[in-house]
């Protein structure tokens, strides 16, 4: 018998989610993990629960986004209980600014089509100018109005890692970081993994390698399409509390910095930063936030995105190896409580999952559409 | 708790501490002024609220944050005194800036 129930690839945010979900149901599993110069965008993102705007083009990804947020609560709840590690979530609601009547009209149009795709599940409100300044007084005249969800949340996106790390240490998960991985081999009831650790066997293994899905996913009869999108972002000097929710491109955290985001660039494998987009993301903040004007920046960095060719998760298992599965995708933050929940249970095939079978790479093949 | 190993210069600027006096070397940093005139922190942080000193004294780990002239949360270990300067703790975190 082979000495793990699963192997897990790649121990970001979603290898993370998925270990944990698993080693939760008694499950016996191992994560090989890459080294600290790997691309992570577990390490380097915003840090929102977000739910408006989501699946505007896929109906499927609002119903998943939605139940992922309702998720959260109980999810951060039982991992800090385990753990004793904060992720400093709140579910607060979040606002979209909107700066000009071409971005409220279009805003409109997609808060109303993720409605219709949810059955009403997915709740909305538009606020005008001086609704939004009752909540933020700190907003300028520019801000004609906002998009506000209840479901919306935030969360610090590092304690979440921990948590997750510390979650799996918790339920006997095996972590082996700086792996390399020369072969996969899939055998009659499993499959042996070549890493710098040895061969390690295992009934199933799920590919969660981000950026490093594609090539792992080819010993696998899999076609993983993974796509590079550039965010920066940058984080201020700590304040006093003046941002109590979060919005798309600024919010302030638990511990006082505030954050300010982001740009989407096609520079290939690069997660540097450039001063024409920081100068762009500060502009943006600062016509939303004139005080900001006046505060520090500490920090600014660049993250890749894991993206699929429509922005929508990817959940597949293998039809040439059964028992290989993949999880890739955008926002795996959010994502975080459906994959330690109904996605790790949909991998052990203990839930029959109508939703998730909606998000096998078969919607990319030309000659289904 | 520090003193200086060797004497350059005889130039002393004055600096306004915590709104007391005091005359230290010209040319040196706010952090190690602070030092040498036997303060016990610069700061409180602010999640926990614990004392802190200046740590790297060369600007990476941002523990020296004091409030200069009005200013707050500047490292200390970055800038140089001046004469008549008013250096106060920095208490968790900074106010939110006045907007003109
Ligand atoms: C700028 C930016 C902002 C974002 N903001 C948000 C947000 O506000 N809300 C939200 O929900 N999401 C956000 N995201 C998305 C979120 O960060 C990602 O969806 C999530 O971190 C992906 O996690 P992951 O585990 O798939 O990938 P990663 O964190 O990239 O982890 C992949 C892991 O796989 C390992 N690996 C790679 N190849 C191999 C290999 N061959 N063998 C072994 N291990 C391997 C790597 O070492 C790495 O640890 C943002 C992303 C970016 C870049
Ligand atoms: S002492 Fe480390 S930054 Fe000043």
């Amino acid at each position: 018998m082979a000495e793990y129930d699963y192997i897990i690839v790649g121990g970001g945010l979603v290898g993370s989610s998925i270990a944990y979900g698993l080693a939760r149901q008694k499950h016996r599993v191992a994560v090989l993990d890459g080294g600290d110069r790997s691309f992570r965008a577990s390490r380097g993102n915003f840090g929102l629960v977000w739910v408006q705007g989501k699946g505007a083009n896929f109906a499927p990804y609002a119903r998943l986004t939605g139940r992922a947020a309702d998720l959260w609560p109980q999810f951060t709840e039982q991992l800090t209980g385990e753990t004793g590690v904060g992720t400093d979530y709140q579910r607060s609601g979040g606002m979209h600014f909107c700066l000009d009547e071409q971005e409220w009209e279009e805003r409109v149009e997609e808060m109303e089509t993720i409605r219709a795709h949810t059955g009403d599940a997915f709740d909305y409100e538009m606020l005008n100018h001086d609704q939004v300044k009752q909540q933020i007084p700190q907003i300028s005249d520019r801000v004609l109005g906002a998009s506000y969800s209840a479901q919306d949340g935030h969360v610090n996106p590092l304690y979440l890692l921990q948590a997750l790390q510390q979650g799996m240490d918790h339920h006997g998960v095996r972590y082996l970081p700086n792996q390399v991985i020369d072969k996969i081999e899939a055998r009659q009831g499993g499959f042996r993994v070549h890493a710098s650790e040895g061969v390690i066997a295992a009934g199933k293994i799920v590919l969660c390698a981000g950026l490093g899905n594609r090539p792992l996913g080819e010993m696998l009869g899999m076609d993983i399409p993974v796509v590079v999108d550039r965010g920066q972002i940058m984080i201020t000097e700590r304040l006093q509390p003046f941002l109590n929710l979060p919005t798309l491109h600024v919010r302030q955290t638990a511990e006082g910095t505030v954050q300010i985001g982001y740009s989407h660039e096609d520079v290939g494998l690069d997660d540097g930063t450039s001063p024409t987009e920081l100068i762009k993301i500060a502009h943006r903040a600062v016509t939303m936030f004139p005080l900001l004007q006046r505060v520090q920046l500490v920090r600014a960095w660049g993250a890749l995105r894991i993206m699929t060719p429509d922005g929508n998760p990817i959940y597949q298992q293998s039809t040439q190896c059964p028992g290989a599965f993949t999880v890739t995708c955008h926002s795996g933050v959010t994502l975080a409580a459906m994959h330690a929940g109904p996605v790790a249970e949909w991998i052990a095939g203990s839930l029959e999952q109508d939703l998730i079978n909606k998000f096998s790479t078969d919607r990319f093949d030309v000659s289904q559409n | 708790m520090f003193r200086r190993i060797e004497d350059i210069g005889s130039d002393t600027v004055t600096l306004w501490i915590d709104k007391r006096e005091f005359q230290v070397p010209a040319g040196i940093s706010v952090a190690a002024a602070v030092l040498l005139c036997g303060f016990d922190k610069v700061r409180d942080t602010p999640v926990s609220g614990s004392p802190r000193l200046p740590y790297c004294m060369m600007g990476i780990c941002f523990d020296c944050l004091m409030c200069i002239d009005g200013v707050p949360n500047q490292q200390a270990c970055q800038v140089e005194v001046r004469h008549n300067m008013t250096i106060d703790y920095q208490r968790g975190a900074a106010e939110l800036p006045q907007q003109e």
